[in-house]
């Protein structure tokens, strides 16, 4: 549980994106506190992945402010300041985007090593240790081509984690999978939320987002259309459009 | 060895098949500078053309309009219009215009097509890079960058090693090519394979029995470079990935 009147760690105010002609965040706002765990929510096509891109400064936004710790991500223009940044918060994707021509190790160990610098022996011994923690110890020299899409996605998380980061965005990232699957990397984000990493998931796997959530967003057309705790949002959504969006899904 | 000179001297009185390259002292000599000038253009081209694929297709996702019209001119000219036209444009045109203070040529004939045959496959190679560089999912890049990845760190590690397994397929049958068109130099006077088998034939009169030679000499040189390229493809290939 994050404490109530701590500042958030990652802070959205009235956040505007648009690709051309077509405005894809219409004025988004809300906070993260430290440790805490936030399930984005909704349709196809209301920005949620442009939501998240945006945190991690892949895509600039038009206008608001978004702040993650002491970064003003929309104010970042030097490389250094960007990975500056990545050291911060850290993305996992629906496809893994895994490097295919590098094994498990490989995959984890790179951004230290490349990206922060840091030596080559102590960012083994580390990835070492979060493939285990992922369960992936015995798949270290695997490629990807050779591993399941559910070890696929656990590398690609002991990869971010490689950056240890304070938040973690993660985006549909059990949508690619078969629901045994899904099991086992939902197990290592659970894991995540309770060592008190603060984590913003895209996610469908309602059950999940009302076990860990502290908060859940749901986004239509840019917006945020409803917010709350999961059991209030799930059991009584307020607007109509978020009780129409529940009843397909659930 | 002087047995096997001996031996060739025979077969050529007993059947009739000439093979002076082997017990002529002086077309045996001849064939074999014809035959490392040809090793030596192709392992040049083939260089140099590689160099002129990276670089171009570098340029070519750069942010440099005017150098990309320029890149993709150059591939147009290139790929449009015959290589021999090319060659003598290279030495009849350009090279008449360069002289040396002496009047003598400045670039010399082998040094032409060295520049025209590497233009000519550089701008297939160009395409080829390119073509693999735009193969690598933009979702990996994306993957990169979100780990902090600058642009030419996420290039170097990650987009080319992939773009390179993606194109090699489509690179080897162009240097294959290459090899092949290394023959055409026979028109500016390149003595080169070709060229010097045409000498010893109008010499010795043994067309059939060069142009044999000629063939089995291409098929060696060209199935060394494509046996090297296979060995290569293995050794760099990655479980689950592509090809
Ligand atoms: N690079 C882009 N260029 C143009 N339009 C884009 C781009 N990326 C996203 N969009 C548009 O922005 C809108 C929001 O896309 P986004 O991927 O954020 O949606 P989403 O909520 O993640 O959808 P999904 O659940 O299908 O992943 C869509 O209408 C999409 O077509
Ligand atoms: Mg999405």
């Amino acid at each position: 549980m994050p404490e109530a009147n701590s500042e958030p760690i990652v802070a959205l105010r009235d956040v505007h994106q648009s690709f051309g002609d077509v405005e894809v965040l219409k004025g988004v706002s809300f906070g993260v506190a430290k440790g805490g765990v936030v399930c984005i929510i909704g349709p196809s096509g209301s920005g949620k992945s442009t939501l998240l891109r945006c945190i991690n400064g892949l895509v600039p936004i038009k206008s608001g402010s978004i702040r993650v710790a002491d970064f003003e991500v929309h104010n970042l223009h030097t490389d250094q300041e960007k990975i500056a940044l990545r050291k911060e918060v850290s993305m996992v994707f629906q496809q893994y985007n895994l490097f295919p021509h590098k094994t498990a190790l490989e995959n984890v160990m790179m951004a230290p090593i490349y990206v922060l610098k840091e030596d080559p022996k102590e960012v083994r011994e580390r990835a070492i240790a979060l493939l285990t923690k992922v369960g992936l110890a015995a798949k270290q020299d695997a490629y990807p081509g050779e591993l399941s899409g559910g070890q696929q996605q656990r590398v690609a998380i002991a990869r971010s984690l490689a950056m240890r980061p304070e938040v973690m965005l993660f985006d549909e990232v059990t949508a690619a999978l078969d629901p045994e699957t899904v099991k086992e990397v939902l197990n290592t984000i659970r894991e995540l939320a309770r060592e008190g990493m603060t984590c913003i998931l895209v996610t469908h796997e309602m059950r999940f987002a009302r076990e860990l959530a502290d908060e859940v967003l749901f986004t239509d057309g840019g917006t945020i259309v409803e917010s709350g705790r999961p059991a209030e949002l799930f059991d009584h959504p307020r607007k109509d459009r978020t009780r129409a969006f529940l009843s397909q899904i659930l | 060895m002087q047995l096997v000179w001996d031996w060739f001297r025979w077969l050529n009185e007993s059947t009739g098949i000439n093979l002076t390259i082997f017990y002529d002292q002086f077309d045996r000599s001849r064939f074999a500078s014809g035959f490392l000038m040809t090793v030596k253009l192709s392992v040049i081209c083939i260089v140099s053309s590689v160099v002129i694929g990276v670089v171009g297709a570098w340029i070519q996702g750069s942010r440099l309009r005017v150098a990309r019209t320029i890149v993709h001119w150059y591939i147009q000219a290139f790929r449009n219009t015959p290589p021999l036209v090319q060659l003598y444009f290279f030495y009849f045109g350009l090279g008449s215009l360069l002289k040396a203070a002496g009047g003598g040529p400045l670039i010399t004939n082998v040094t032409w097509a060295i520049v025209s045959l590497s233009f000519f496959a550089g701008a297939f190679n160009v395409e080829i890079f390119r073509s693999g560089i735009e193969a690598v999912p933009r979702t990996t890049l994306e993957a990169a960058e979100s780990l902090g990845f600058s642009r030419a760190q996420a290039y170097l590690r990650i987009v080319l090693p992939l773009a390179f397994r993606i194109s090699l397929p489509a690179l080897n049958n162009n240097l294959v090519n290459l090899v092949k068109t290394t023959t055409l130099a026979y028109a500016i006077a390149v003595p080169e394979m070709l060229y010097v088998s045409s000498q010893i034939w109008s010499d010795e009169l043994n067309v059939p029995v060069m142009m044999n030679v000629l063939l089995i000499c291409y098929f060696v040189l060209v199935g060394i470079l494509v046996y090297l390229m296979h060995r290569w493809e293995r050794a760099i290939r990655v479980p689950g990935f592509g090809i």
